[in-house]
C-alpha cells in the first residue's frame, strides 16, 4: 500500500453486497487516494467483489469476530487495529451517530483531528461542511498526520472505479482489550421499514408538523406520488404521530434534498436547522405569518388538507 | 460508595441560537450574547432526577456543573446552580481558546480527573455551536470509560446504568457498570426552570476556578494550538430568501405542480 492510501470504514455489509451509501462512501474515498475498506462483519464474496469493482485495493474484515454487542467502543479499537496494519493517509467513516462515536474514539488513539458533517471532499483533504444550523460554510481540514473525516450521503456519486482490480482480503484480529470498559447492547428492537427512501438518502422530502393534526396521510400520499420520504417537525414526533427517526431539524436529520414540502409546519428555528440546505423549499400553511415563509421558494397560504391531495391527484393526472 | 451518587454534568457556554450568529477573525465564533446550550438542560435534568431519587444533595449526592470557557462562561455555571445543581467547576484560560474537539476532551477529561471519584458523567447530545457530538466519545475514550451514549432514557439501578438509544434501524437496550459517560438527547426528559428558591440558594453554592496549569495542562497541548483541526476559511451562505406566495383560492395544489415542474421537480 502507498502512504497515500485511504481507509474506508464500512459498518455491517449485506451479503447480497454493499448498500448505496455505502458505495457513495467508498467513492468520497477515492477523491483522496487509493482506497482500502475495513468492513466491520466478515463479508461475503459478493460484497468483496462489488467493493473491488468500485475501487477497494485491500478489504479488512475482523474475521469470525462479533462486534455488534457492544456500542462504539470495541468498532474503534479494531479500526486503530486495522491502521497500523494499513497506514492510511486518511479513514472515511460515515456521519450516522455511531460513525461519529467511532470516529471521535479513533481520533484519541490516533492523536489524529476529526472532521465532521463533512458533504465534500478535496483531494488534498480540504474538507467542506456547513456549520450554525446553515448558516455558514466552512472548508476545514485535519492538521494531524493522519485525518478522520466523518462524511454525509451524496458527498460522490457511487461508481465502478477506472480501472478495478481484485481485492485482497486480510483479517485483522480484534485487541484483545477491546471489549473492557465498553457498554453492551442487551435488547434490540428492530424499527419496521416503511418502504420509503431514507430521510438522510431522499432527494424529495415531505414533512408534516401540527398542522397535520395527527394525520399523516397527505403527507404520505403526496410523499409516495413523488417517490419521496416522509418527514416531520419536533411537534408531531412528540405528540407520537410519526417516530421520532422521522424528526428533521436540530435535535432529529439534517436533510439537503433537492425539494423540501413543509406542511402544517411554522418554521421554528430548530427545524430550519436540519432543513435550510434544502435546494428548493416549498410551504404550505394556513397562517400567512409563519417564518416558513421567509425561506420557501414557493408557499402557498391554505389548508394542508386541501392543496396536498389536489397536488397530489395533478400529479398522479399528469403522469398518467 | 453506598448509593449515593457523584454526578458531573458538562455545560457548555454557547452563543445563543435565537440571534444571528458570526464568524469573526481567524475564523472563530464570535462569542456575545452567549447561553447554557439548551441541550445540556437535558444533561442537568437527567442528573437532577437521579440525585433527588437518592434523598438529593442531603443525603450525600452531588450534582457538579462543569464548564470549559471564556471567563463569561461562569454564567452557564451560574444558571446551572439556579435549576439545582450542587456546585460548579470553572475551566478558563487564555491558552483554551480556538480549542477543538480533541483539545477539549483533553481539558475536560483532565478536569474530571481533578474532581475525582465521579460516578457518572452526564453530556448533552451536541454543543449547540460545535454541533460535533465528539466530546462525549472522547471523554469516554480518554477517561476509559463505558460510554452510554445519546440516551432517550436512563436508569441507574445499584452500579448499573442502563440506557434507550434510538438508531434509524433499531432502538437498543445498552447497559454498563458505574462509573460511565453518558450523553442525553432532547427525548430524555422536560427541563425545569429555576426558581424563586433556586435562585436564592444559588447564591451561597460555590465555583471552583482551575486554569490548564491546575490541570498538569501546557498552553501547546490546548487552545488552537493543540487542536488537530483547522478551519480555513468559513462564508456566511447567503440568507435565503422568500420566493413566492400564493394565498389559495381552490387551485393552489394544481399551482404547486406547475411550480414543481417548472423547475424540472417533477
Ligand atoms: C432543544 C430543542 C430541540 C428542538 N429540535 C427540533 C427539531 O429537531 N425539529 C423540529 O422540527 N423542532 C425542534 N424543536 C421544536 C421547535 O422549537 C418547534 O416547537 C417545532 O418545530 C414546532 O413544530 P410545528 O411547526 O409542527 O408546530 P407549530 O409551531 O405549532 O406549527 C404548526 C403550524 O401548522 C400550521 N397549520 C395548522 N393547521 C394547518 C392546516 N390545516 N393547514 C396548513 N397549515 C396548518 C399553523 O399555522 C402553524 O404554523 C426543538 C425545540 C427545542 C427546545
Ligand atoms: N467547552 C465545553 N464545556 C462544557 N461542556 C462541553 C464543552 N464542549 C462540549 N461539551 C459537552 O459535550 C457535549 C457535546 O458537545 P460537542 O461534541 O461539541 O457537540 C455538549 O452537549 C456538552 O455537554
Amino acid at each position: 500500500m502507498t502512504a497515500s492510501t485511504v481507509l474506508v470504514y464500512l459498518d455491517v455489509v449485506p451479503a447480497e453486497g454493499p448498500h448505496k451509501t455505502q458505495l457513495e462512501l467508498v467513492a468520497a474515498g477515492r477523491i483522496l487516494g487509493p482506497v482500502a475498506v475495513a468492513v466491520a462483519n466478515e463479508p461475503s464474496e459478493t460484497a468483496v467483489a462489488q467493493l473491488a469493482e468500485h475501487g477497494a485495493e485491500a478489504v479488512y474484515t475482523p474475521g469470525s469476530a462479533d462486534l455488534s454487542d457492544f456500542l462504539v467502543a470495541p468498532k474503534a479499537a479494531w479500526l486503530a487495529a486495522v491502521v497500523a496494519t494499513a497506514q492510511p493517509a486518511a479513514v472515511v467513516v460515515d456521519n450516522s451517530f455511531e460513525g461519529k462515536e467511532i470516529a471521535a474514539r479513533l481520533g484519541v488513539r490516533l492523536s489524529a483531528g476529526v472532521v465532521t458533517d463533512v458533504v465534500a471532499l478535496e483531494a488534498d483533504g480540504t474538507a467542506h461542511k456547513s456549520v450554525l444550523a446553515g448558516s455558514y460554510e466552512v472548508r476545514a481540514r485535519a492538521t494531524s498526520q493522519i485525518a478522520v473525516l466523518a462524511v454525509k450521503g451524496h458527498a460522490a456519486e457511487g461508481a465502478p472505479a477506472p480501472a478495478p482490480g481484485a481485492a485482497s482480503v486480510h483479517a485483522v484480529e480484534v485487541p484483545g482489550d477491546a471489549f473492557a470498559n465498553a457498554a453492551r447492547i442487551t435488547a434490540r428492537a428492530e424499527r419496521p421499514k416503511t418502504g420509503r427512501p431514507e430521510l438522510t438518502e431522499a432527494s424529495i422530502i415531505v414533512a408534516g408538523g401540527r398542522g397535520t393534526d395527527g394525520d399523516f396521510t397527505p403527507i404520505e400520499e403526496l410523499a409516495d406520488a413523488l417517490g419521496a420520504a416522509v418527514g416531520a417537525s419536533r411537534a408531531a414526533t412528540d405528540a407520537g404521530w410519526i417516530g421520532h427517526d422521522f424528526q428533521v431539524g436540530q435535535t432529529g436529520k439534517t436533510v439537503s434534498p433537492q425539494l423540501y414540502i413543509s406542511a402544517g409546519i411554522s418554521g421554528a428555528i430548530q427545524q430550519k436547522a436540519g432543513m435550510q440546505t434544502s435546494k428548493v423549499i416549498v410551504a404550505v400553511n394556513s397562517d400567512p405569518e409563519s417564518p416558513v415563509f421567509e425561506i420557501a421558494d414557493f408557499g402557498v397560504v391554505g389548508d394542508l388538507f386541501k392543496v396536498l391531495p389536489q397536488a397530489t391527484e395533478e400529479i398522479k393526472r399528469r403522469r398518467g | 460508595m453506598g448509593d449515593t451518587l457523584k454526578i458531573v454534568v458538562l455545560v457548555k457556554h454557547v452563543p445563543d441560537a435565537q440571534f444571528d450568529r458570526h464568524i469573526g477573525p481567524e475564523q472563530r465564533l464570535e462569542r456575545s450574547e452567549s447561553i447554557l446550550s439548551e441541550l445540556d438542560e437535558y444533561a442537568l435534568e437527567a442528573a437532577l432526577q437521579l440525585s433527588e431519587a437518592r434523598g438529593g444533595d442531603k443525603a450525600g449526592n452531588q450534582v457538579i456543573a462543569l464548564t470549559m470557557g471564556t471567563p463569561d462562561a461562569a454564567n452557564a455555571l451560574k444558571k446551572a446552580l439556579q435549576i439545582g445543581a450542587s456546585s460548579g467547576v470553572h475551566v478558563t484560560d487564555d491558552a483554551l481558546a480556538g480549542s477543538d474537539a480533541w483539545a477539549t476532551s483533553l481539558a475536560l477529561a483532565a478536569a474530571i480527573r481533578a474532581i475525582g471519584d465521579v460516578d457518572l458523567v452526564i453530556t448533552g447530545m451536541a454543543s449547540t455551536d460545535g454541533e460535533t457530538s465528539l466530546v462525549p466519545a472522547q471523554l469516554a475514550e480518554r477517561l476509559s470509560l463505558p460510554q452510554l451514549t445519546f440516551a432517550s432514557s436512563l436508569d441507574v439501578d445499584g452500579r448499573t446504568a442502563v440506557i434507550r438509544r434510538d438508531g434509524d434501524a433499531s432502538s437498543d437496550t445498552v447497559e454498563a457498570e458505574l462509573p460511565a459517560v453518558v450523553s442525553v438527547t432532547d427525548q430524555i426528559n422536560e427541563p425545569r426552570y429555576p426558581n424563586f428558591k433556586g435562585i436564592l440558594a444559588a447564591k451561597k453554592k460555590k465555583i471552583a476556578t482551575f486554569g490548564i496549569a491546575d490541570l498538569g495542562l501546557e498552553p501547546g497541548q490546548v487552545g488552537a494550538a493543540g487542536s488537530l483541526t483547522s478551519v480555513e476559511q468559513a462564508d456566511p451562505r447567503p440568507p435565503r430568501t422568500a420566493g413566492t406566495i400564493i394565498t389559495d383560492e381552490g387551485d393552489a395544489g394544481l399551482k404547486l405542480v406547475d411550480f414543481l415542474a417548472a423547475q424540472k421537480l417533477i
